[in-house]
């Protein structure tokens, strides 16, 4: 009886997680004009469709340069900030670490709307300024936190020992701490990339016109029509993002740092 | 011969507003094994990491080879150092963790490799050259981090707590290996403990430190029989420390009656050199093990606790009689206040 209440809680989870995917996959399959599920037949038209769809590829394009760069930039910055907060006792270090934690629990509709308010408006910012450096924001935290808990396991007397060994300090973090905290900044930036790819609230008050994320271009495309190339494209997303986290997982073992 | 390697004079270290070393002065001999012996918290491994320049000091100099290196980066003294963790690199081979410093120095491929090789082969490794540290039992790991400094040939190498890390059968090995190396190499050794017998067993030399202070500095033997503060004599293992008061021994506890002149302010005594059996006075057995050769008793006394051994073969006291003991002139150590 046990049994049984574990196989059912166990298919019932699966469910919820894997079935709006496979709907999506499905719906995006259809041969007929509009998003339905089950679909109306199946056929891959939708799926070549969204390559021909102009605003998604620039829309692409963009997402994926936030996307990699911001989440570059946020690796620049947060690698130092996170072996500073390991390795020095610094005065407020907590509230730093509050502080560098804070897009992740405060609303994304408020970082987005603070941004635009304070940053974008009366700074005169491009659009693709803004987004860049709010998506790089968005991702500090993540680069912070897992390089951080990386670097926790990492002994300082190393560092020490190749610095008696001839190393500069800069030597002995690039010859030695960054070798061993690999793994957790490879698990960083995927984290980042995935978190930026995928963001919405914030993208959406700081997209301007003719300049949008990918996410804000589906929304906008979706308003105006409501065929499945939509389902066919987020269902391409999500094996892009699979295919990631299954590379990483099988390169270094990603669910270890996370 | 006996010439000054490393000098150390009026070195002051503090964290922060804590002064940990004030004012030590300590010349270290060339080719000598010196030990800097005390309890944690007493300045030992303070000063060898200011040696080793990871502490700037307050004040003071040290210099090296008659070389003032007071200013000097760690990464320029060219001393080698054995962390107690071993702090082998992980990413690294073993041949990689050796090769390391000759790489910085940018040696020909052919060198490197052939220093690497001899170095790994000094301290039995050969064969393990490919391992990683974590492949490695941590007795082989403390070997690899010995060749990894020794293949730079230092001035000074310093090891910090040695032995700890190993269980008993291992400690010993090590302890023989260090002194071989020592030997082979001439190189001069630094290292910290807190644990006497490591001291008196590999030492040629002991610092005895307290409190940022050196409290002794002497051979094992003359810290062994002749300890000269009450701190030192406790640490050699004497145990039982009374002061001497109107022709009685007295303790916190209360006094007993001397029947010779101590001649000094104190007096001290191994639990070995406390007779059992006979004598004036008289003791409740608190405890009593059995330590192979002998049997160590705790006697609960008029100046409270005192350890005493007693040879194995006089039959056993059980706990709470009463036997007889005597604190000989002959065995006592006298101390000065």
């Amino acid at each position: 009886m046990r049994n049984l209440a574990n196989w059912l809680i166990l298919g019932l989870t699966l469910t919820f997680l894997i079935g709006p995917f496979l709907i999506i996959i499905f719906a995006g399959a259809s041969a007929g004009q509009s998003l339905a599920f089950p679909p109306d037949g199946l056929s891959l038209k939708w799926y070549a469709k969204v390559f021909t769809v102009e605003s998604f590829r620039a829309s692409f394009m963009l997402s994926m340069f936030l996307a990699v760069f911001g989440t570059l930039t946020a690796l620049i910055l947060g690698i130092p900030a996170a072996y500073a907060l390991n390795r020095y006792k610094l005065p407020g270090d907590e509230t730093i670490r509050t502080i560098v934690a804070a897009p992740i629990i405060v609303p994304g509709i408020i970082v987005g709307l603070a941004l635009l308010r304070y940053l974008v408006v009366p700074l005169d910012f491009t659009v693709t300024m803004a987004l860049f450096m709010a998506h790089t924001a968005l991702v500090l935290p993540y680069a912070v936190r897992v390089v951080s808990s990386s670097l926790h396991n990492l002994r300082a007397d190393m560092e020490e020992a190749a610095v008696l060994l001839g190393c500069s300090r800069l030597q002995a973090f690039m010859k030695v701490v960054l070798p061993n905290i690999r793994g957790g900044v490879l698990a960083a930036f995927i984290l980042g990339f995935v978190t930026s790819f995928n963001q919405v609230p914030v993208s959406l008050f700081l997209s301007g016109p003719g300049v949008r994320t990918l996410p804000i271009d589906m929304l906008a495309y979706m308003e105006i029509t409501y065929d499945p190339s939509v389902a066919a494209l987020s269902a391409m997303l999500a094996f892009m993002s699979l295919a990631i986290v299954f590379a990483a997982e099988r390169l270094l073992g990603f669910s270890r740092y996370v | 011969m006996s010439e000054i390697l490393v000098s150390l004079s009026g070195l002051t270290l503090s964290y922060g507003k804590t002064v940990a070393v004030p004012d030590l002065d300590l010349d270290i001999i060339d080719g000598e094994l010196i030990a800097l012996l005390g309890p944690s918290g007493c300045g030992k491994t303070t000063t060898m990491r200011a040696i080793a320049g990871l502490l700037a000091p307050t004040s003071g100099r040290i210099t090296i080879d008659g070389r003032d290196v007071t200013r000097v980066p760690a990464n320029k003294r060219g001393i080698g150092l054995v962390f107690q963790s071993y702090a082998l690199f992980p990413h690294l081979s073993a041949f990689e963790n050796v090769a390391f410093g000759l790489r910085l120095q940018r040696l020909a491929e052919a060198e490197i490799r052939s220093r690497t090789e001899t170095g790994i082969a000094t301290v039995g490794l050969a064969g393990f050259e490919k391992r990683k540290p974590a492949e490695l039992s941590g007795g082989q790991q403390q070997r690899l981090a010995l060749a990894r400094s020794l293949v730079m040939k230092p001035k000074v190498l310093l090891l910090d707590e040695p032995l700890s890390n190993l269980d008993a059968r291992l400690r010993l090995e090590m302890r023989t290996e260090l002194q071989r190396v020592q030997n082979e190499t001439g190189v001069t050794m630094v290292f910290v403990t807190h644990d006497q017998a490591e001291a008196l067993a590999l030492a040629d030399r002991i610092v005895l430190m307290k409190e940022g202070r050196i409290e002794q500095l002497g051979t094992p033997n003359e810290l062994y029989s002749k300890p000269a503060t009450a701190f030192a004599a406790e640490f050699m293992g004497f145990e039982n420390i009374f002061r001497v008061e109107n022709d009685a021994l007295v303790s916190d506890a209360g006094s007993l009656p001397l029947s010779y002149d101590a001649g000094a302010p104190l007096l001290a005594w191994r639990p070995g050199g406390v007779s059992v059996g006979s004598g004036p006075h008289s003791g409740r057995v608190l405890a009593s093990s059995f330590a192979g050769g002998h049997r160590e008793y705790v006697l609960d006394s008029a100046l409270g606790q005192i350890k005493a051994d007693a040879p194995i073969e006089t039959p056993e006291v059980p706990l709470g009689e009463s036997i007889a003991f005597d604190l000989p002139r002959s065995t006592a150590r006298p101390l000065a206040a």
